[in-house]
């Protein structure tokens, strides 16, 4: 990075520790918390829509609808996450080569399991073994982020399916009484007074979302915690530039501020959503706002 | 995120018109001097330079991936990569679930490091990377086993008394010896059969190409040469 780099083992101290923490696999340490913060920022919307889907199913006149709903939520919330991970991604993956399979290489006669082996035509394979490393990683990066909406949308289907039972039942009957369809009452009566009653139970989601992430490991992705984990182990002078002893607990302490100053930062977050949605409900928060005010 | 979908999608039909005979390598890249990943945080060690030399020897374009040693075998078999070039070694066990291209380096013993040379194996906790030869060594003779994940967390574990020796692949062991007062023990162990590549069992090609490179190298004398400059083992 800086040209007094060149000999490390000459140089002491602080310009020392500048080479270090620029080296190469620094800078990749760096840039997986960016892959984390995107990883939440893409998760935890399409979790939420998964979450909602549930809970308005969960809670659907059409029988079949709620079925699928309560045994999703049940089914999702029982699995251990790290079973989850390891069983369902690989099916995931191997369901959607199975029907590009079918689909690009109908004349292929081989069976696709083989023994052990699950074996498609090259062009099934996804991605591709052609494509560059970069495609394989994103695609195992969305093959993360829609493992984890599906867990994570299990739960808030639970949040959200107490939730809409939570708003008063007067409001509903008022709605009622002003002629409102069935549809018309959900989404403009029940909808919008829902949230306050969801945010303790998402936010509670949001945090274990947070740090679940090393969880992405598994998938191939590679995390912070992966990087603390190779970059604080021991360096001999032979391998690397820069030898030193084990070095975990220094890295991982690193790690511990990070989180800690991300989760303080949605705690606070959560105050002024929290705040915000009060604002005019028929709730003690909302009342006591309505109180302050007047 | 349609957006995004709609683009890696397209990425992938694209991707499809690219050049064939792509070979993706899988490995720990946590087993210096076997592979590790260097200050720049690319893959290397002697199975690096030994993957890269095949694959142009059998004119493949090769790729290097990253992929925790407990799933190696699983993501292979499922196909997220073609071969494994991790050290390895050829067993009986590996050998049913996998096929082995020819072993490139000879059958060597492993030997244990430990706080101080007087520690009898027998009798000790001996720590051992799960899902290995020494690992399963050490449980077949019915002494105290304490597996870890990663090879570094075996040697961690002596070096705060959770056990009082490890049991692992004596080149590995070597860039340990020195630190913090480690000390290898005389006694050796005479496990494993060689360290080869694993590749599919459908997929034989693969392995009779990775099979003529590794007899081409071993012939002309280049696999000693590198075998020397990274000390992983003895010579052919």
């Amino acid at each position: 990075m800086f040209s007094y780099c060149t000999d490390p083992q000459t140089l002491e101290g602080l310009k020392w520790l500048s080479c270090y923490l620029t080296t190469g696999k620094h800078m990749s340490f760096y840039l997986s918390f960016g892959t984390v913060l995107v990883l939440l920022a893409i998760t935890a919307p399409t979790a939420l829509g998964f979450g909602f889907l549930g809970a308005m199913a969960a809670r659907a006149r059409f029988a079949p609808f709620r079925w699928i709903g309560k045994s999703y939520t049940a089914i999702v919330r029982g699995v251990p996450d790290i079973a989850f991970f390891l069983f369902f991604v690989i099916a995931l993956d191997q369901a959607f080569e199975w029907m590009r399979h079918k689909v690009k290489c109908p004349d292929w006669t081989d069976p696709i399991r083989q023994g052990n082996d699950f074996v498609v035509c090259d062009a099934a394979k996804l991605p591709l073994s052609t494509s560059p490393q970069w495609v394989h990683e994103t695609y195992g990066f969305f093959v993360a982020v829609l493992t984890f909406a599906i867990v994570f949308g299990a739960f808030a289907a639970n949040v959200l399916y107490g939730a809409m039972r939570a708003v008063p039942r007067a409001q509903m009957e008022t709605a009622e009484a002003y002629g409102m369809s069935q549809r018309q009452s959900f989404w403009r009566i029940m909808v919008p007074q829902m949230w306050v009653y969801a945010l303790p139970g998402l936010s509670n989601l949001w945090m274990i979302l947070i740090k679940a992430t090393p969880l992405l490991f598994l998938l191939g992705v590679e995390d912070a915690v992966y990087w603390a984990k190779e970059l604080g182990a021991t360096k001999t002078a032979k391998f690397s530039d820069y030898p030193h002893t084990n070095w975990h607990m220094q890295y991982y302490f690193g790690l511990l501020v990070f989180y800690l100053a991300f989760t303080s930062l949605s705690e606070r977050v959560f105050k002024r959503i929290s705040a915000r949605l009060s604002h005019g409900q028929a709730t003690a928060a909302g009342e006591a706002q309505r109180k302050a005010a007047a | 995120m349609k957006k995004l979908i709609l683009t890696t999608a397209a990425l992938a039909v694209t991707a499809g018109f690219a050049m064939a005979d792509t070979v993706r390598l899988g490995t720990e890249g946590a087993y210096a001097p076997w592979n590790f990943v260097n200050d720049a945080g690319e893959i290397d060690g002697f199975e690096r330079e030994l993957g890269d030399e095949l694959c142009k020897r059998a004119s493949l374009d090769c790729t290097w991936v990253k992929n925790d040693w407990d799933s190696i075998i699983p993501n292979l078999v499922s196909g997220n990569y073609d071969a494994i070039i991790a050290g390895m070694s050829i067993t009986a066990e590996r050998d049913e679930v996998i096929d082995f291209t020819q072993a490139y380096t000879p059958p060597d013993p492993s030997s244990y490091v430990a706080m101080s040379a007087d520690v009898n194996p027998e009798t000790a906790v001996v720590a051992a990377q799960a899902a290995t030869i020494q690992a399963a060594f050490v449980a077949n003779n019915g002494w105290t086993l304490i597996e870890f994940a990663s090879p570094e967390e075996t040697v961690a574990a002596v070096k705060n008394g959770e056990a009082d020796a490890v049991l692992a692949d004596k080149s590995f062991l070597d860039t340990m010896v020195g630190q913090d007062g480690l000390v290898m023990l005389e006694r050796m162990e005479a496990i494993g059969g060689g360290v080869g590549m694993g590749i599919r069992e459908s997929d034989g090609e693969l392995r009779a190409k990775f099979d003529t490179a590794i007899q081409s190298m071993k012939d002309d004398g280049t696999l000693n040469t590198l075998i020397a400059k990274w000390e992983v083992s003895s010579q052919w």
